[in-house]
């Protein structure tokens, strides 16, 4: 028999499985149906796993050996509490949005009695507490410690990534807190300097442990294998394998992928980032990461439509534009010509907006040899791949449109956004697939990848 | 007893001009204080590491060619993840390029976080007479 892979996305709508052959490196059947968390997420998967019997004819699909990730539930929900907002806050959410979190509250200074109810409030399934260089301020984060120990007892997952002097202090005042504190390198050692890798390991650890569990995800596991990772770290890992490659099969190089969806919008970039034209002085008061992920939160083609239309301003309305965005934003799908116009534009705003936030851009100085240039950010007008997923792209009657507003304009040219880009597109809805198998067969999903990804 | 206050001097960013920053070493020196004198050419990071790691009660910073505003960009927030807010923060020179009122540009440097902002040409004996006053006040002297 085949050696067939099941991989399996609980999304927040949907639940996916893709059955791949990992022989013939191919898809062999895809499913998509409802989610069914609220209810029993079972119900949903079994549904899922039979159409995909009845799709390639096999009835003992090996389900154990499956692998899913899942952004249900809400996704991992993260709060990031930090000292200086530029510095070990912007690194917290940096590490967070890294390991596939939403980031769902940002704090920076001392927390004050009204923020920590705030908190309460947004329940995140995560906090990650930062604060000072190793050997720097101690002061801020032992105070916001004291202030998250005294929390209700639903904050109850605690990562600590700050100053390590303090982390006895820190110890001591979540004595008897009941909570689960975990105690790992500081996200910001030293000035200037980003660490994120052992944090992200963290967030995934107590993902897999503790948050699939709570939130009644883990059921799925008496059918399949273990939910490895939040999804947006599978389509990270899946962005990291493309470019970089494995052992015996090249990547593409530095790349973007762009994911447009109900609720945000994400971009991913695995790239250096540094200037393409000489005499370019960078200035960023922290590193950007090589692997990048950025989230438009007020960036969706459903739930915030209101937000994206926003950024529509000035240019050039579709037809009925005003109501037929009220109709997406109660569930409709485009179908009728004007709405099918109205949806392209929108994504593709969405698209322009996300792009333009991610990447670097240029700012004009006076020095003492006249005019220079300052990059701040990533420039990544010399990336030769950008990919293209997520439904409003993939489903959509003319993706290449869309995705065109991730490319560098004449009329911007301080925007460092690609040039001259090969554009793809994951016509399959199967990257997240790519990212999980990558974890255990990176060859054969670089391979299987390299097969569906579609140039457009 | 009386302490020695510690003081880190050098020229920030790519300047390379390091006349002025020794001259102030040695006044600083003669004056009694204990100088870590960096010299040319120092990154606000290593202002910053040098700082923690020496105990220093200020810096001294001197800039001639007139970068330093985006040079320290962000110095002051910096200086706090490190725990140094007590570090007084001096700087002279050319501070911004061409010919300019140092009026205006005291207001701009001390957004940025410094206590004292010096013109270029001062003499070293000013500088120091503030930093006593300062460090006094403090009750670092």
């Amino acid at each position: 028999m085949n050696d067939i892979k099941l991989l399996i996305d609980f999304g927040s709508t949907f639940t996916k499985v893709v059955a791949v052959d990992l022989e013939k490196i191919e898809v062999m059947a895809a499913a998509r149906v409802p989610s069914t968390v609220e209810t029993d997420i079972t119900v949903g998967l079994e549904k899922a796993l039979k159409e995909i019997s009845e799709k390639t004819g096999i009835t003992d699909l090996n389900k154990r050996k499956s692998l899913a990730c899942s952004s249900a539930a809400g996704g991992l929900r993260m709060v990031c509490i930090g000292f200086v907002p530029e510095l070990t806050s912007k690194a917290a959410n940096l590490a967070a949005l890294g390991a596939g979190a939403k980031v769902v509250g940002l704090y920076s200074f001392k927390l004050t009695s009204r923020e920590i109810e705030e908190i309460e409030k947004i329940a995140p399934d995560i906090i990650l507490l930062s604060g000072g260089t190793d050997g720097g301020d101690e002061a801020v984060i032992i105070h916001n410690a004291g202030m998250l120990a005294k929390t209700a007892k639903k904050i109850d997952n605690i990562i600590v990534a700050g100053n390590k002097t303090t982390y006895d202090a820190i110890k001591n005042a979540f004595k008897n807190s009941g909570k689960r504190v975990i105690f790992t390198k500081n996200v910001m050692p030293e000035i200037s300097v980003l660490d994120t890798a052992p944090c992200n390991k963290e967030i995934r650890e107590i993902f897999l442990n503790n948050i699939i569990k709570a939130k009644g995800i883990a059921k799925a596991q008496s059918i399949v294998g273990e939910i490895i990772m939040p999804t947006p770290a599978a389509v990270l890992e899946a962005a990291k394998l493309l470019a970089e490659g494995c052992e015996g099969e090249a990547g593409y190089g530095e790349l973007m992928v762009i994911d447009p969806g109900g609720a945000t919008t994400d971009v991913h970039s695995i790239a250096q980032g540094i200037p393409t034209i000489s005499g370019i002085a960078m200035v960023n008061t922290l590193p950007e990461p090589y692997v990048k992920r950025t989230v438009e939160g007020n960036l969706g083609l459903k739930y915030n439509i209101d937000s994206l239309s926003e950024f529509t301003r000035g240019k050039k309305l579709p037809q009925h534009f005003t109501e037929i965005c009220r109709s997406f934003h109660e569930g409709q799908l485009p179908q009728s010509s004007e709405e099918i116009t109205c949806h392209l534009f929108l994504s593709r705003v969405a698209v322009e907006v996300a792009v333009t936030q991610h990447v670097g851009r240029l700012e004009k100085v006076y020095g003492p040899t006249g005019e220079m240039l300052i990059q701040y950010g990533k420039d990544l007008t010399g990336i030769k791949t950008v990919i293209g997923t997520g439904g409003p792209v993939i489903f959509s009657a003319n993706p290449r449109e869309i995705m065109e507003g991730a490319l560098f304009q004449k009329e911007n040219p301080l925007v460092l956004k690609p040039k001259y880009p090969i554009l793809y597109l994951d016509e399959q809805y199967i990257l997240y697939a790519i990212g999980l198998l990558a974890q255990i067969e990176p060859k054969k999903a670089l391979l299987l990848a390299k097969k569906y990804l579609k140039q457009i | 007893m009386v302490k020695t206050p510690t003081v880190i001097t050098g020229t920030v960013g790519m300047d390379a001009h390091v006349i002025g920053t020794k001259v102030l070493s040695r006044a600083l020196r003669e004056a009694g204080f204990k100088v870590v004198e960096l010299g040319m050419q120092v990154t606000p990071e290593e202002f910053i590491s040098v700082a923690q790691e020496t105990k220093a009660d200020a810096i001294l910073m001197s800039s001639l060619y007139g970068m330093a505003e985006l040079d320290l960009k962000d110095f002051s927030k910096k200086k706090m993840e490190a725990g140094l807010q007590d570090v007084l923060l001096y700087i002279g020179g050319n501070l911004v390029i061409g010919r300019y009122d140092p009026k205006d540009v005291e207001p701009r440097f001390k957004a940025l976080g410094f206590d004292r902002v010096y013109p270029p040409g001062i003499e070293p004996e000013i500088g120091i007479e503030d930093l006593k006053k300062d460090l006094k006040s403090r009750g670092k002297m």
